[in-house]
């Protein structure tokens, strides 16, 4: 399960977030779920696409990207719902790095993307709750 | 009119000074020649020997010394005298990573505290005065060679150190100080401290300052003279030639009078090695007339610069150096700290780092700014913010063991390196240090 995250090594200066996302936006790759942080100096811009592999091989070419695994929870819309999944994930002792949600339509509903110590613990936390998470055939479409 | 240390030397005539000379490098090729088998071994393959050199006209004979023998002789190779006749080492950065290192006997260390006593006091010292040492005290020369010149002048000598501003400050109005000795870079940010607390230059008791280890202009001169209420004089030495005190300004402050009865100074053709006439541009290159420890016999400092012979006001006969306009390598002087790009380039490699790297100086409140851009590699790149931040920090710390000195890095991505005909510029100086 999990998906592959792509992050972007992005100088912190004007055009060259557009550079970026233009190159992906030219193959008719598909922005999923993205969040930016950054420094004085520099950005990371990190993706979840419609294409995976494609993205990696586009990107690669010209800058510094690094994937990772991350997990996608779906979230229920109502009130603690993160605190919901989040209080299993710290039962388990799995730390986050960072949190980022996102959404596509009514039916698909919202998630939200997992930076983990630990995916394959984490993964098997949220499978052993029952709480539904994405891989990255589930992306391709949505 | 000037004050002199020693005026019998200061003001000898010409002939005097050559006589003291030749009578000098006779005995001192002698010496190196029958200590030093580093040297003994480039006289044989450039076959000169001892009995070649019967005077500094003949100098011009003897084999050049580098950076690069330093390095190659390290830590002992250029030694002329037992170990157990040394009383002190100095050191200063070498090219790559490797330290220079000068031995001095007491004859040495009473030389060259006698060539700093000189240039304090041509500056107007004597032992009235409270001299305030702030270069820094250790292994670099600054502290140690004006403490000494100024313990033999008979100053009240405060050995501050560096940094601390503060506390210098503090130092500087309680006991009234009446001489600073330290970077211009320092002098100028002190009196901008004393600007700011509300100090007026008349304020302190200061009349003059002696600022050196590194490159000043005269408008930076002139900013420090009306902002501390001084007149500020130039320095000039090396650690490998003695340190502080090779060369100093007079009260004509028009070029650094060269302490000729310990240092022969030639200028050179860079390219050729050629010695040119009087009143040229060139390399400049000292030979140690007298030393005992360390004595190098024509080291080329890479500093461009002019000597001149002509007559000074202040009495002096001593040839004079304009300060140094130049280098004939790549080395920069930042912070008072010789750094070399190799260093950097060294460090960048041993971290995992490509090459590809990009030193930006520039010199903001008069204190140096010192950047470096380093290209990310994929293997070092995290999608976690605060595993590149230490990444930076770690190469910080890596650089700041071999230099001394502390950058500011900052990681760029591949090919951002500014390249001028396809060569990536690795310096951008943007200081303006030569007038």
């Amino acid at each position: 399960m999990a998906i592959r995250q792509i992050s972007v090594f992005v100088e912190n200066r004007p055009g060259k977030l557009y550079e970026t996302l233009k190159t992906i936006a030219d193959e008719e790759i598909n922005i999923r779920a993205l969040s930016i942080s950054e420094t004085k100096d520099f950005g990371i811009l990190r993706l979840i696409t419609s294409d995976t592999p494609k993205t990696i091989e586009v990107l690669s070419k010209e800058m510094i990207i690094n994937t990772t695994s991350v997990i996608a929870a779906k979230l229920e819309d109502r009130v603690g719902a993160l605190c919901y999944v989040l209080d299993y994930l710290a039962k388990a002792e799995v730390n986050i790095e960072y949190v980022y949600a996102f959404t596509a339509s009514a039916e698909f509903g919202a998630y939200v993307v997992i930076r983990v110590d630990d995916v394959e613990k984490a993964q098997k936390v949220l499978d052993d709750n029952n709480i539904p998470s994405l891989n990255e055939e589930d992306i391709k479409d949505i | 009119m000037g004050n002199y240390y020693q005026p019998e030397i200061e003001t000898a005539s010409r002939e005097d000074i050559l006589k003291i000379q030749n009578e000098k490098i006779v005995k001192q090729v002698r010496h190196v020649y029958d200590n030093v088998p580093y040297y003994r071994d480039l006289m044989d393959k450039k076959g000169v020997k001892p009995e070649d050199i019967k005077g500094v006209d003949d100098i011009r004979k003897l084999p050049f010394l580098s950076k690069a023998d330093l390095r190659e002789a390290y830590p002992y190779g250029l030694l002329a005298t037992p170990l157990t006749d040394c009383v002190r080492i100095q050191s200063t950065s070498g090219t790559t990573g490797k330290r220079v290192v000068a031995f001095y006997t007491q004859h040495d260390v009473d030389l060259w505290e006698d060539c700093t006593a000189r240039a304090i006091v041509a500056a107007g010292g004597n032992e009235d005065d409270v001299c305030q040492v702030c270069y820094g005290y250790g292994l670099f020369t600054g502290g140690a060679g004006l403490h000494g010149g100024s313990h033999k002048v008979g100053c009240l000598t405060l050995p501050m150190s560096s940094g601390n501003t503060e506390r210098q400050i503090q130092f500087m109005m309680d006991l009234g100080s009446t001489i600073l000795c330290c970077t211009p870079s320092y002098a100028a940010y002190i009196g901008e401290t004393l600007h700011e607390m509300g100090y007026k230059p008349e304020d302190n008791k200061l009349k003059a300052g002696i600022f050196g280890a590194e490159p000043w202009t005269e408008e930076m001169r002139h900013n420090i003279e009306e902002s501390l209420g001084i007149k500020a004089f130039d320095i000039y030495g090396l650690t490998e030639i003695s340190g502080p005190g090779v060369a100093f300004e007079c009260c004509e402050q028009k070029g650094m009078h060269i302490n000729e009865d310990h240092f022969f100074a030639e200028i050179i053709d860079p390219e050729t090695g050629e010695p040119l006439p009087e009143g040229s541009k060139g390399e400049l290159v000292f030979t140690s007339l007298d030393k005992e420890a360390f004595p190098l016999l024509r080291y080329r400092t890479r500093d461009i610069c002019v000597l001149t012979r002509e007559k000074c006001s202040c009495g002096r006969t001593f040839i004079k150096m304009c300060k140094p306009m130049g280098r004939s390598d790549d080395m920069m002087i930042i912070r008072g700290v010789n750094v070399f790009p190799s260093q950097i380039e060294a460090v960048l490699l041993k971290q995992g780092y490509t090459p590809n790297y990009q030193i930006i100086v520039d010199r903001k409140n008069n204190t140096d700014t010192f950047d470096i851009n380093v290209e990310l590699t994929p293997e070092k790149f995290s999608d976690i913010i605060s595993e590149n931040i230490a990444n930076e920090r770690k190469l910080e710390g890596a650089m700041r063991t071999m230099l001394g000195i502390s950058p500011k890095v900052h990681l760029v991505p591949p090919k951002t390196i500014t390249r001028s005909e396809g060569k990536a510029v690795r310096v951008i100086d943007k200081r303006k240090l030569h007038d």
